[in-house]
């Protein structure tokens, strides 16, 4: 298979997860659909480190994916504070912030 | 047709149903056991790029790690666990055209790049290879990624913490 259809396919997952971010109204299902694209993500750097033969692609993405579990810790972290505090985990509802 | 291209249409297959139904599905939990069929899937495209290395890693952070962390935060902040009340918000239109407009874009892009067709050289040994790259030019940013690990969980802790 050529590196289009790779790029495609992480393409079309990367759209699936921003719908998913865009749409759900819980918080934990706000940051499953950031995991999505974060993995689209990751194909993408994998898919370009096997095609230009340079495993650097690799351990970038190495990178990404420990990354992506600092952030997955803390971003559960603080949904577990906010249903603490709040009650809730609804995205709709947690609007201190709106002016 | 030779085996990737039977295995990459199958594996695509697989990813983007279990994607599709990690966004659509009405139960959160469902959700995540989709997404751990996701992401091992995304594993096995890591294999067919000849990076086994990445598909152990994978599974043993993504489809082991995260997916707990989240079944775990979903029995403590949901009352009603298989509860199906509605998951979507007002806004489905409007985010189904602006993931639409974004892959129309990514794919308007890849149709116009050059990129290449055929595959590089590989290193015979692909995990021996990233290893001596994270111990040599890359030493800092793993050392650098360690110190952020441990901010990251002394952050969560601060977070997770009781008053008393």
């Amino acid at each position: 298979m050529p590196l289009n259809a790779y790029l495609t396919l992480a393409a079309l997952v990367f759209a699936i997860g921003l719908f998913g971010v865009l749409t759900r109204r819980n918080a934990v299902g706000i940051l499953l659909g950031i995991e999505l694209m974060l993995n689209a993500v990751n194909i993408n750097l994998v898919a370009f480190a096997r095609f230009h033969g340079d495993v650097t692609g690799l351990v970038f993405a190495l990178f990404t994916i420990a990354i992506t579990v600092a952030e997955v810790a803390v971003g559960l972290a603080i949904v577990i504070v906010i249903f603490r505090v709040r009650r809730t985990v609804e995205a709709d509802h947690l609007d201190l912030l709106r002016g | 047709m030779t085996a990737e291209t039977v295995g990459f249409w199958g594996i695509a297959v697989v990813l983007l149903a279990s994607s599709l139904a990690v966004v659509l599905t009405p139960n959160l939990f469902h959700a995540v056991l989709y997404l751990a069929v996701s992401l091992v899937a995304t594993g096995i495209v890591f294999l067919l790029l000849e990076a086994p290395f990445l598909f152990g890693v994978q599974l043993l952070l993504y489809a082991g790690g995260v997916v707990t962390i989240v079944v775990f935060a979903i029995m403590l902040t949901e009352r009603l666990v298989g509860e199906t009340i509605r998951q979507t918000n007002r806004w489905v239109i409007n985010g189904a055209v602006l993931s639409a407009a974004v892959l129309a874009g990514v794919i308007g892009f890849l149709l116009r790049g050059e990129t290449p067709a055929a595959r590089a050289a590989w290193p015979e040994d692909s995990t021996a290879a990233v290893g001596l790259a994270l111990v040599g030019p890359y030493a800092v940013t793993f050392q650098l990624l360690g110190v952020l690990l441990v901010a990251a969980l002394l952050g969560a802790l601060y977070f997770a913490r009781t008053d008393d």
